[in-house]
């Protein structure tokens, strides 16, 4: 079976091509994070009753009618000034440190989201009659692949909480790693019941895309699944480390957790870790529950459109990823924090039991029907 | 005498939290979309209220007249020593002539004014008031030292009932 696209006979072109698409997915993911960061300051402020970032902006670009004035009322080009700070501030490595682990801590905390992003099918196309995702690599597990690369995320942390050498991000990253455990399982077995479903539908049951194709121009998945759909979710929200479960960092007991001891670019790489970490948990939520890039339940983009059809799925499917990270910053600023003994609680005796029994009762059920 | 709170038992929708954290999530939605109290302060400037006690000024009298006649008693009284008048004559020929002081300079330092308002309770003259204003700015710090010209155009008028200088001199044409 063909599982990947080919542009061109000669595989030297094949390659750039593929290059090229893998720099623009990383640049989406990047603006994604980078926006997320905007829209997180300003729905925490709208719904604090403020205004927000609204008053950076940069000379010449402001004085262009109307896009000036949006961009700055909008906090955009707040952007810029953030991300320009972090690129220029000085990037000072604390003499206790383990230098090696303390330098890749970032990096470990950023690459895996990337690495997640090239299995994320963000919409679909169709050659020779036959459905393929728009994603850089269709493979046949990219579920599993999805999940596992997903939850090395968390060694960003503890690697960067270890090699800080000092008590706050210690504990930080010892609260992530319970915290990741935990939840990972959670997730995983969440996702069973979903698996299975697909398995009986006949499609490749581990591969994102083929659930996604499933739930197209039919009921999607978090109707048929609830249950599963709200645990996924709300391990998503442990796996991100997002508010209501950011025991990682908690800036209320342990300053600012594990990147107590980083700054300028190497704490903007955690950050946009992060926040990409929520764009991709967000997008694969979306691809398992929420009907990928359909626009309605029950209702598809017709291949017989084409390459219409196709800018329409992404879009769909980036537009839906806009309103997923914007639930993930209403959510931080609705519901207060856990302790940590209560998110303990809520993944070992709640959501794991939980996520088993709907999964046992799906088995009796489909095999009892 | 302890009291024992009788703890309501929480039904079991209650106990999933799922129903807290939407109707959580409501309020927060009607925040999101209702007014915000940020004041937008450069471009909007808030409402001075009544009796607000800003920056001390000097004023003048309805006549146009500088009320401050240099006693230098809130210079004294002044606890962070902001204020320095230079005391000097009212020139000859200025029909003010017989109340004999008036200040040559006056200057009050607004990086060292803690806004307590001695000076305007200890001024025998009312020539000495809290004004309004309360963003004061400059670049230096000798921008922030005003001078009598300036704390009289800031001040502006404030009507005198008594007008005790004209009586004064209206006795002594008598
Ligand atoms: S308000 Fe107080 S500190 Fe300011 S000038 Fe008057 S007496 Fe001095
Ligand atoms: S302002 Fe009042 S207290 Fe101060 S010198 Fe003038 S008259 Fe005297």
């Amino acid at each position: 079976m063909q599982s990947y696209h080919i542009f061109s006979d000669c595989a030297l072109i094949n390659g750039a091509i593929y290059f090229g698409l893998s720099v623009l997915c990383v640049f989406i993911i990047m603006a994604f994070a980078g926006l997320s960061v905007v829209a997180e300051r300003k729905v925490c402020a709208y719904i604090q009753g403020r205004w927000g970032p609204n008053r950076t902006a940069i000379a010449v670009v402001e004085d262009i009618p109307f896009v000036g004035n949006f961009l700055k009322k909008n906090g955009l080009m707040q952007l810029a000034a953030d991300g320009l700070k972090f690129l220029l501030k000085e990037d000072p490595l604390p003499k206790h440190v383990k230098k090696i682990w303390y330098m890749l801590a970032p990096v470990m905390a950023l690459a895996p989201v990337l690495i997640v992003a090239g299995v994320i099918p963000f919409g679909v196309y169709w050659q020779d009659g036959r459905a393929y995702p728009v994603s850089i690599a269709n493979i046949d597990i990219s579920l599993l692949v999805a999940l596992a690369v997903g939850g090395l995320g968390v060694y960003g942390a503890i690697m960067a909480g270890w090699s800080s050498n000092s008590k706050y991000p210690y504990l930080g990253a010892m609260r992530a790693a319970a915290q990741v455990i935990s939840y990972e399982l959670a997730m995983g077995l969440s996702v069973l019941p979903v698996i299975l479903m697909a398995s009986y539908n006949g499609v490749s049951a581990l591969s994102i895309f083929e659930i996604a194709k499933m739930q197209s121009g039919d009921v999607w998945l978090c109707m048929l699944q609830p249950l599963s759909a709200l645990i996924f979710l709300v391990a998503l929200f442990a796996e991100t480390n997002r508010l209501p479960f950011d025991m990682a960092e908690s800036e209320t007991d342990f300053v600012s957790g594990y990147h107590t001891e980083y700054g300028s670019f190497k704490f903007g790489l955690f950050f946009v870790g992060e926040y990409g970490h929520v764009v991709v948990g967000s997008a694969l939520f979306i691809a398992l529950f929420l009907g990928g890039w359909d626009p309605l339940p029950g209702c598809d983009w017709p291949s017989s459109w084409g390459i219409v059809s196709t800018l329409l799925s992404v879009a769909t499917f980036l537009v839906k990823v806009a309103f997923m990270v914007v639930f993930f910053i209403w959510i931080r600023w609705t519901v207060p924090r856990f302790r940590n003994d209560q998110v303990m609680t809520l993944g070992w005796k709640c959501l794991v039991p939980l996520a088993a029994l709907n999964f046992v009762a799906y088995l009796i059920y489909t095999s009892i029907a | 005498m302890a009291i024992i709170v009788e703890r309501k038992r929480l039904s079991f929708w209650e106990r999933t939290y799922l129903p807290q954290i939407l109707s959580g999530l409501y309020i927060t939605l009607k925040n999101f979309f209702a007014p915000k109290v940020t004041l937008e302060y450069p471009d909007q400037q808030p409402v001075i209220p009544q009796g607000y006690r800003g920056a001390p000024v000097l004023v003048c009298d309805s006549d146009g007249r500088h009320k401050c006649v240099s006693c230098q008693l809130c210079e004294f009284v002044c606890p962070s020593k902001a204020i320095k008048v230079t005391p000097s004559a009212i020139p000859e020929d200025s029909q003010y002539a017989f109340i004999e002081k008036g200040p040559a300079d006056f200057q009050i330092d607004m990086s060292r004014c803690i806004y307590c308002g001695l000076c305007q309770e200890a001024c025998p003259e009312q020539a000495i008031f809290m004004g309004s204003e309360f963003s004061i700015n400059a670049y230096t710090r000798a921008g922030l030292v005003r001078h009598k010209d300036d704390l009289y155009k800031i001040g502006g008028v404030v009507p005198d009932k008594i007008m005790k200088w004209q009586k004064i001199k209206e006795r002594e044409a008598k």
